[in-house]
């Protein structure tokens, strides 16, 4: 596997384009990362799912999710396309409710409270729980520094040295480096890529505490995938990330824990949770082992 | 590396049109260009009609506003003592069409916001049937509604806006008279655009991206914030163009402003004042009674309406051209 590595920085990126990866690579990819994991478990309780139930009108999509993200760790959810995962990381945030026929049942624990009681403040959860979405999506009518800072103006919060904040998250989504000399031209100027790692920049600027990334690179080129990965990883060591990914080597490259997600034409439901590199080597579940071969999904 | 590199001339790209292709093609381009043949051939006509009294009148075709046809004892018009001016017409217009902009275009932006962002859907519906509706009523009924029933309430209301902000010049009172003025037929041509604005900014609203929506809410944006950042800015070049086309609505409206305003022939900043004027209003005024010569003055006059309108929606067109490009 090692003759694989294209990039040293990361030093677990597996070469890109390898469809027909085996279980016992996959598991090597995902063995070789460097995971923070354990160390990392003594931090705090972080977010939490109980029995998470969702509902689109009469439609049950998801059945009875209970799964706890370490802070500190990346928690990748894998499994075959309707089986729930999306709809699962939105109801992390309360995006669900978004869609009007929505409904939901069980409790979503941050730091032990949750998050849909009564009197909770929707939009304050939302900047505990950011989320980044599947296709680029930075404010056009902005430019890259306000596209940064706008949550700040969304959410009215104030903060003492703004250029001092839009430094660092740009930093910290790597895209600092390219942009820094025209941070006032618009975020539509960006490639794909960059734009995606503003949305994160900006993800960030409010501080979150979780970041969830709803396949963040499904609508990018590999270049551009492969610095997301890098950015997910130098960010987990501040923010807990959830990722949803149909790319299972990205999956073994970036996460911690691994989730499998499936649905039987029923309720998506959680098949098998474990640390990554044991999902990928030895799945305890044999419906886990055929997909992460690769027989089906 | 002095080797020249022989360049291929460039080759002409062309396809073979199907038949089928050019006849639809033939269809389309004769759809699209009649209206522009239609507007042009009345512009043709209104200006033949027009240029005689245009060139009799001179420059007080446009400055004066005295109108008044002497027959002479022959039955023709006395060129030299009839006076045809459309000053106080036309500012007239100007000021009902603004009013009823200023008044029309906040209450319809606020009713697309309620509709797109805030409504439940089997109101929504009830709404939106209801406002198209409106768009589809006789302008006649909205002017004996305004004379009958909006006239004597706005009188009131002009009252408090004379008694507390008359210290502005336009809202003062030469002459205590308020019945049938231009704030009232303002008022009228403000319900009168209503649908139109709607229903053009409700359309924009509703394709605001909804992944811009959901990026404004994800950073924990309240609904008024996510409205503030995403939806205007993205809106704001289609609300432009809906008031423009509802300020076109307004410049040309004549049977509801005819019954509601009172004609006279002086131009009047007073919008309180019951004096007022309006190009189109004229026209049907004075059409019916008109001999040969003057129904030309009242060609010339349409056709300076015309020319008015088309200023304004140029100027209109200049102002979302440089308005929506941030939003998009």
């Amino acid at each position: 596997m090692a003759d694989d590595i294209n990039n040293p920085d990361s030093g677990n990126t597996g070469k890109k384009n390898e469809e027909d990866m085996s279980t016992s690579s996959l598991a090597a990819v995902a063995a070789g990362r460097q995971s923070h994991a354990p160390a990392t478990q003594a931090l705090g309780v972080g977010l939490e799912a109980r029995g998470v139930h969702a509902w689109f009108g009469d439609k049950h999509v998801l059945n009875n999710i209970s799964l706890d993200f370490w802070p500190g760790t990346v928690t990748a959810l894998i499994g075959p396309s309707g089986c729930g995962k999306s709809t699962f990381i939105r109801t992390l945030n309360r995006m669900h409710e978004f869609i009007p026929t929505a409904a939901l049942a069980g409790e979503v624990l941050l730091n032990g409270e949750d998050v849909y009681a009564a009197g909770v403040d929707v939009t304050k959860i939302r900047l505990k729980v950011g989320m980044v979405f599947q296709k680029p999506n930075p404010f056009p009518s902005m430019t890259i520094a306000e596209n940064v800072l706008a949550g700040l103006k969304l959410a009215q919060l104030k903060v003492e040295n703004k250029d001092d904040l839009l430094e660092e998250c740009l930093e910290r989504a790597g895209l600092w480096k390219e942009v820094k000399d025209r941070l006032g031209t618009y975020g539509g100027s960006l490639s794909g890529g960059q734009q995606q790692r503003l949305c994160i920049a900006r993800s960030l600027a409010v501080r979150p505490q979780v970041l969830l990334m709803d396949e963040p690179c499904s609508a990018l080129d590999p270049g551009s995938t492969l610095k997301i990965e890098e950015t997910i990883q130098h960010l987990s060591s501040s923010v807990t990330v959830i990722i949803v990914t149909h790319n299972m080597q990205q999956a073994a490259r970036v996460s911690d824990y691994t989730a499998f997600f499936l649905s039987d034409g029923g309720p998506g439901e959680m098949v098998e949770v474990g640390p990554t590199s044991e999902i990928f080597s030895r799945p305890k579940d044999k419906r886990t082992e055929n997909y992460v071969t690769g027989r089906f999904g | 590396m002095s080797e020249t590199r022989v360049i291929p001339a460039k080759r002409e790209l062309t396809t073979k049109p199907r038949l089928s292709d050019k006849v639809f093609r033939g269809v389309v381009t004769s759809g699209g260009l009649s209206s522009l043949v239609i507007l042009g051939l009345i512009f043709v006509f209104l200006l033949s009609e027009g240029f005689q009294t245009i060139k009799s009148q001179g420059l007080y075709f446009l400055t004066g506003s005295q109108w008044n046809a002497v027959v002479t004892d022959a039955g023709t018009i006395d060129t030299k003592q009839s006076h045809f001016g459309i000053a106080a017409m036309l500012v007239g217009t100007l000021i009902c069409a603004s009013i009823a902009v200023i008044i029309g275009v906040p209450i319809s932006v606020l009713s697309a916001i309620f509709l797109t962002f805030y409504a439940p859907a089997s109101i929504k519906k009830l709404m939106i049937t209801i406002i198209d509706l409106m768009a589809a009523f006789p302008s006649i009924l909205f002017g004996l509604w305004g004379f009958f029933v909006l006239g004597p309430s706005a009188e009131y209301w002009a009252k408090l806006i004379h008694k507390y902000l008359g210290f502005i010049p336009i809202f003062q009172m030469p002459a205590d008279f308020y019945t049938r003025s231009p704030f009232v037929a303002g008022i009228v041509l403000a319900i009168m655009i209503i649908p139109i604005v709607t229903s053009i900014s409700r359309e924009i609203f509703s394709q605001t991206p909804l992944d811009r929506i959901q990026a404004a809410y994800a950073l924990g944006a309240t609904r008024w914030a996510m409205l503030k950042t995403v939806a205007f800015p993205y809106a704001r070049g289609g609300i432009v163009g809906g008031t423009m086309l509802g300020l076109g609505r307004a410049m040309g409206e004549t049977v509801a402003v005819y019954t509601v305003l009172n004609i006279v022939y002086q131009i009047n900043w007073h919008v309180l004042l019951g004096a007022g004027g309006n190009v189109a209003s004229l026209i049907l005024l004075k059409f019916g009674e008109a001999g040969p010569a003057e129904v030309k003055a009242l060609m010339a006059a349409g056709l300076a309406l015309f020319i008015l309108t088309l200023i304004v929606n140029s100027a209109a067109d200049a102002i979302v051209n440089r308005t929506s490009k941030g939003g998009r």
